[in-house]
């Protein structure tokens, strides 16, 4: 699989809300809901409400299938995918990076202490690491080496209130996505600083980027900026355009 | 001359048949979208030939339509074999009599007498399609859920390997409708069949 092609079948939010309708045309033309659904389809909204419930309802199901405790397998390093796939919602041109020193992650919502961590308070923590499968909601996969800070221990840390609903990220490529908080205390969920043992490069998400191996790719945020607890329905960038919001493994 | 009028397929089946029949479609056509997405080989689907318009879209119509799949053919199965309805319609294939009849298609020369009874060119093929149902679920369900259904996906060599059964899979069962719907357009009494239940016979 080219990398060209990878960013081609990327878009932007523009080109996906055109594109939206032309799936909602399509899936009419096909007159497939009225036998789904067993009633005449007077709108492209009806059928997007419909499938939209489906996806609320596979949000839940997926909720009760995740187990707490059952791990993502983990590889060898020798079966790491070299060179890494880059991946994001646009091309590998308009990566944006920040100074180091000046970075700082934001904590906030529900948690005690919302001070902002430098990354060398982040690089004080004690540090974890995992060889996992990296899966892209396109199908591809590939498979990496993340290090950093396991992320149910800095939710401690930070006083996060663990009962909350969901964690919400922000990203400075204005990129943002959300997860469920037994996710987020998974074992394997990573406040990630580094990419096969070297500090996270810029392509991988530098300085920061929370990798989750019981997610698909696009629930792995990259160059991460601020961190929050709420029990507000956070939604993201995919996953306000349609994409599944649970999106578990 | 006296008409008879026999009931050749249960309302069960023949309900089963239909959700079934546009439930494969929806799934099809979505997973073809889905596929595009990151090919397996070195080939697309036409766009035109697919259902969802972009890949949310047909992911929403694939992760929707497989809860039609799932109970649909659970409902199916299990009325399949409490009634009975396997033993007497689908078993048993002898080999032999599967070689010959399977020949006998290939050569365009298959009997359909009795339309109340399958030959056993067509048990095999429906036992085969009933098989493949259950394999192309259960890989769909690793490529769903790969982690949380490690050991399923084991057997199929973890995700990359469920990818390629699933895609198998799809590609027996397309198989399996083309043939199928070949087979009604050359015998076309056994269409109505399949809605009515009911088989009219002069004698």
């Amino acid at each position: 699989m080219s990398m060209d092609r990878k960013f081609a079948r990327h878009r932007g939010p523009a080109v996906a809300q055109l594109e939206r309708r032309l799936f909602l045309r399509q899936s009419l033309s096909l007159g497939a809901l009225a036998l789904l659904s067993g009633c005449a389809v007077s709108d492209d909204a009806q059928v997007e409400r419909v499938l939209s419930g489906m996806s609320r309802w596979n949000d839940r199901v997926q909720g009760w299938l995740f187990s707490p405790s059952r791990l993502a397998p983990e590889y060898p390093e020798s079966m790491i995918t070299r060179p890494f796939p880059f991946n994001a919602y646009y091309g590998i041109d308009e990566v944006r990076t920040v100074d180091a020193a000046a970075y700082r992650l934001s904590v906030g919502g529900l948690v005690r202490e919302k001070r902002a961590w430098t990354l060398g308070e982040l690089r004080a923590l004690p540090q974890v690491s995992q060889v996992t499968r990296h899966i892209c909601v396109e199908g591809w996969s590939a498979i990496g080496k993340w290090g950093g800070v396991r992320f149910s221990d800095f939710l401690q840390r930070i006083g996060a209130d663990l009962t909350a609903k969901y964690v919400g990220f922000k990203c400075f490529d204005d990129y943002w996505t959300s997860i469920d908080m037994p996710t987020a205390l998974h074992p394997q969920t990573q406040l990630t600083l580094s990419y096969a043992d070297a500090a996270l490069p810029p392509d991988y998400g530098a300085p920061i980027k929370v990798r989750i191996p019981t997610k698909l790719g696009f629930k792995n945020p990259k160059y991460v900026a601020a961190i929050f607890v709420t029990n507000t329905y956070p939604g993201g960038y995919w996953e306000d355009q349609g994409y599944n919001w649970y999106s578990g493994s | 001359m006296s008409a008879s009028v026999r009931r050749i397929h249960p309302l069960p089946v023949r309900i089963a048949h239909w959700i079934n029949a546009l439930a494969i479609l929806l799934m099809v056509l979505s997973g073809w979208r889905i596929y595009n997405a990151s090919p397996l080989f070195g080939f697309s689907f036409p766009d035109g030939w697919t259902l969802g318009g972009w890949l949310a879209g047909a992911l929403q119509w694939h992760f929707a339509a497989m809860w039609l799949l799932v109970l649909n053919g659970i409902a199916y199965v299990a009325y399949g074999l409490a009634s009975g309805h396997f033993r007497r319609r689908l078993a048993p294939v002898s080999p032999r009599a599967a070689l010959r009849d399977v020949a006998d298609a290939l050569r365009l020369r298959l009997k359909h007498a009795d339309l109340a009874v399958y030959n056993a060119a067509q048990r095999l093929a429906y036992l085969g399609a009933i098989a493949l149902g259950a394999l192309i679920v259960l890989s769909g369900l690793v490529v769903w859920k790969p982690v949380q259904l490690h050991a399923l996906g084991a057997l199929m060599g973890g995700y990359e390997g469920a990818r390629l059964v699933h895609f198998f899979c799809m590609s027996g069962l397309v198989l399996f409708a083309i043939v199928h719907v070949a087979m009604v357009a050359a015998v076309p009494r056994t269409l109505p069949t399949m809605i009515t239940g009911r088989l009219e016979e002069e004698r």
